[in-house]
């Protein structure tokens, strides 16, 4: 993954559709996501079909979003390390054994392999779902809401303004090292490398003391003020938000209540 | 001093960075009538950059003495300078540091106390006054240069401002970007101060120019007629492009 | 196996999710508060920026050995840079916002994760700079040498402390004497990369704007004039030296077992019935605990782990909250 390629542009996550879960609230698709992977992470890992009930709820959600569904796949390449350490555990898990295909593997094992990969597929999943149809003004708006600190919600809002800019000045010294044939391959080359990492927080700083003054010059006090866009006529009802929450929350009662 | 047709008086304005040995600013007197366009021209490190930030009461007022519009910077009358002097910045990616063009342009008048169902229309104005009311929901890392620079013009309009400084507004720009901007600024009927090294901007967009060197004003005069003096120009490192002939 | 950065959501029991997210939220509210007092409107921009600067360092991939890259956690970095509070403001903010947008970590597991990634390396990182800079000489060479040193340990107390986290709350059957060793005997070799690219980074922005250095700011501006002569080559191999020497002491002791050290315990009346002992099992997960072949050992280690770790991160908000001073505003 060389830097170069990979400006991040926070802004290119929202996929814009007009579906009826695009024009649902933020606030409660929050909400909604952040219940429904409560109870996905409360969900033992024994109730196989509570977890199936819950893929359900996500992928018809992926489905009445519109969202193609290789999209939410590619987004979910963080969770992969995690996958790979969770195959690993029949092997070195202790424990009581099973023999599967003529190999010894840890019984407990396998069930904590199945746990990691069900519940990090999941929470992945929803987050990526909930991201995909939210723009990202409302879901700042959202967290504000939600009582997340003012403070702290401005300061998301202008590192993502920012991390386009800077993503991308960190690429081009990349390159512009890589065109006078600089390519470590060692640690102890990595000097250049460290010093043009160096002069990037120098030149971030500096913007961002510029930003402040930006900002003083045109009334600045403290929080940046929210600005609400014209209301979209069409409004979804936020109850739908909760419909994934309720299905993961009713199946995992029934579970609890048959076993 | 206290003349009020003077939209900008400033007298034996001196600054030092802290930090830096030598003053920036020595001794800086000028005088701006409301309705002027000035071209403030000065080779780098001459204090261009310092004084217009001085003028939106950025940099503490460390000796000398500046009124805007008859009115003294000081601490207590800070906000209400900031309302009536729209510094826009050299770098627009300094200044457009919200999520969308919306928002930039409505950060001004918001923190003004402008009630929230009105920030739209407040918005849409600012934007209408530079072309630029088709940008109001992009995102402004989308934008062109050109674009940014206008939206950044309409964040400061939007403040209505009596008296607008420009850093440098030409950096960045292509040719076309920048004619388009050397006649949108005659439009905006406020008195100007911008600070430039483009000199055939200057002559279209400014009627007075002053030249600072060392951090004071070395000559000051109608804008032909600086841009003509070839020999005072050169003398502080400035030029017309090369095969430009100088004005009459 | 960098397992323990950026967990997915339930990789670890609810109980110390939970806990943890008590933990994370009580000092980030600290932190706001410091931040606001040492930046005061500066804050928004400044942190915004200095957010996206480390989202950015942490997505570089730099080289290790032939090929093979690492990155950057970031985390020591920030804090001798911004200082601890703003730093872990900072990185938590950029740890909550990769998992929110980029589903790299998951949300019920921010708790531990900010205090894996932010927490610890942070205020770890800035106590143990502290302590280095009292030690190496008073100039550029010592903020740089003191910078790495505590950057490459403090990748090694984040791996500590997900392992006790793990003790208390494992979802799989590897006992916690395993992962203790393998995380740490890890990232002691991941924290060599750590403690040289920050140690680089830091020596650039001294060369450059030593004001924009935080660990950096008692000494007067005359002593950066020289560049710090730092050898990259000799940082590495004293990294790898100090790395390995480490890495061999604590797999000694997870994995031998040495019985001296338990005739010892016993005989000062410290383990009565040291056999027969067992953990309590309300606190610690099953999984943890079972399979690990000396549970008294492994709870006088994680006991050990747990006090150095409270103590280095409790230190370093101690001696950080100590300066309450305003950071001044630096030339524009």
């Amino acid at each position: 993954m060389s830097a170069g390629h990979d400006v991040v542009d926070p802004r290119s996550l929202h996929l814009a559709g007009d579906s009826g879960v695009h024009r649902l609230d933020a606030t409660a698709k929050l909400v909604g996501l952040v219940g429904f992977v409560v109870l996905v992470a409360l969900t033992p890992r024994e109730a196989v079909w509570v977890f199936a009930a819950d893929a359900a709820a996500v992928g018809l959600v992926v489905l009445f979003a519109g969202l193609p569904p290789k999209v939410v796949l590619a987004r979910l390449g963080a969770i992969v390390p995690f996958v790979a350490f969770a195959f690993f555990l029949p092997v070195i898990g202790t424990g009581r054994r099973v023999d599967v295909v003529g190999v010894s593997l840890s019984a407990d094992g396998l069930w904590a392999c199945w746990g990691i990969i069900a519940r990090a597929m999941l929470g992945a999943a929803a987050a990526v779902t909930v991201t995909a149809t939210t723009s990202l003004a409302d879901l700042l708006r959202a967290l504000r809401r939600l009582h997340v600190p003012a403070v702290v919600v401005s300061i998301i809002s202008v590192m993502l303004r920012y991390l386009g800019l800077v993503t991308d000045h960190l690429g081009r010294m990349r390159r512009a090292m890589t065109a006078r044939g600089h390519d470590p391959r060692w640690i102890w080359q990595v000097r250049p490398v460290a010093s043009s990492i160096g002069t990037l927080f120098v030149r971030t700083y500096e913007r961002g003391e510029r930003v402040h003054l930006a900002m003083v010059a045109r009334g600045f006090d403290g929080t940046l003020p929210t600005v609400d866009p014209p209301v979209s006529a069409t409004r979804v009802a936020s109850a739908w938000a909760a419909i994934p929450v309720l299905v993961a929350a009713s199946s995992l009662a029934v579970w609890t209540m048959v076993t | 001093m206290s003349r009020p047709e003077l939209a900008v008086a400033v007298a034996g304005l001196s600054f030092t960075y802290p930090g830096r040995p030598t003053p920036v600013l020595g001794g800086l007197d000028l005088e701006v009538a409301v309705g002027e366009r000035v071209a403030v021209l000065g080779a780098n490190g001459s204090g261009k950059t310092t004084f217009a930030l001085h003028l939106n009461g950025l940099l503490e007022l460390q000796s000398g003495r500046i009124e805007i519009h008859g009115r003294p910077l000081a601490p207590d009358t800070l906000r209400g300078i900031r309302c009536e002097v729209g510094l826009v910045f050299q770098d627009p990616d300094d200044q457009l540091f919200m999520g969308t063009v919306r928002e930039d342009v409505a950060f001004g008048p918001a923190n003004l106390g402008v009630a929230r169902d009105e920030l739209e229309a407040v918005a849409r104005h600012g934007l209408a006054r530079v072309g630029a009311e088709s940008l109001i929901d992009r995102a402004p890392h989308h934008l062109s240069e050109g674009e940014k620079r206008r939206v950044a013009i309409a964040s400061v309009l939007a403040m209505q401002p009596r008296l607008l400084v420009l850093d440098e507004p030409t950096s960045g720009l292509d040719p076309a970007g920048t004619r388009e901007l050397a006649e949108l600024l005659p439009t905006l009927q406020d008195t100007q101060i911008i600070v430039t090294h483009d000199l055939p901007f200057a002559l279209a967009a400014c009627d007075r120019a002053v030249i600072l060197a060392e951090g004071h004003v070395v000559a000051d005069g109608p804008i032909e007629k600086i841009i003509g003096a070839t020999e005072l120009l050169a003398r502080h490192r400035l030029e017309l492009p090369f095969g430009y002939p100088p004005p009459a | 196996m960098i397992v323990a950065m950026h967990a997915p959501d339930g990789f670890l029991e609810p109980g110390v999710a939970v806990g943890c997210a008590l933990i994370s939220v009580s000092i980030l509210a600290l932190c706001l508060r410091r931040a606001a007092e040492e930046l005061d409107d500066r804050q928004v921009p400044l942190a915004g920026l200095a957010a996206a600067f480390i989202f950015a360092a942490q997505m570089f991939n730099f080289p290790v050995a032939s090929g093979t890259t690492g990155h950057l956690l970031g985390g020591a970095l920030a804090a001798v840079l911004l200082g601890p509070f703003v730093a872990t403001l900072v990185v938590a903010v950029v740890v909550g916002i990769q998992a929110l947008l980029f589903a790299d970590g998951g949300l019920t597991a921010l708790g531990y994760n900010v205090v894996n990634m932010a927490i610890v390396p942070a205020f770890g990182g800035w106590a143990l700079f502290s302590v280095f800079r009292r030690i190496l000489p008073r100039d550029a060479g010592g903020v740089v040498g003191a910078a790495g040193l505590a950057a490459g340990l403090s990748v090694v107390l984040a791996s500590i402390a997900f392992s006790l986290e793990w003790l208390f709350g494992a979802t799989a059957p590897v006992p916690f004497d395993t992962v203790f060793a393998a995380m740490v005997g890890v990232h002691a070799l991941i924290g060599i990369g750590e403690a040289t690219l920050s140690a680089l980074v830091v020596a650039a922005v001294l060369a450059s704007r030593p004001d924009l250095v935080r660990g950096a700011l008692d000494l007067p501006p005359a002593v950066f004039a020289d560049r710090p002569k730092v050898s990259t080559r000799a940082f590495v191999i004293g990294a790898v030296l100090v790395a390995g020497v480490f890495a061999t002491v604590v797999s000694q002791f997870a994995f031998d077992a040495p019985d001296g050290l338990e005739r010892v315990a016993t005989d000062q009346g410290l383990l009565a019935n040291a056999r027969d002992h067992a953990f309590s099992s309300a606190l610690f997960a099953d999984y943890a605990t079972r399979g690990i072949g000396n549970e008294p050992l492994s709870l006088a280690i994680a006991g050990l782990a747990g006090s150095t770790l409270a103590l280095v991160v409790g230190y370093g908000i101690v001696h950080a909250s100590r300066g309450r001073h305003r950071v001044p505003p630096t030339d524009a």
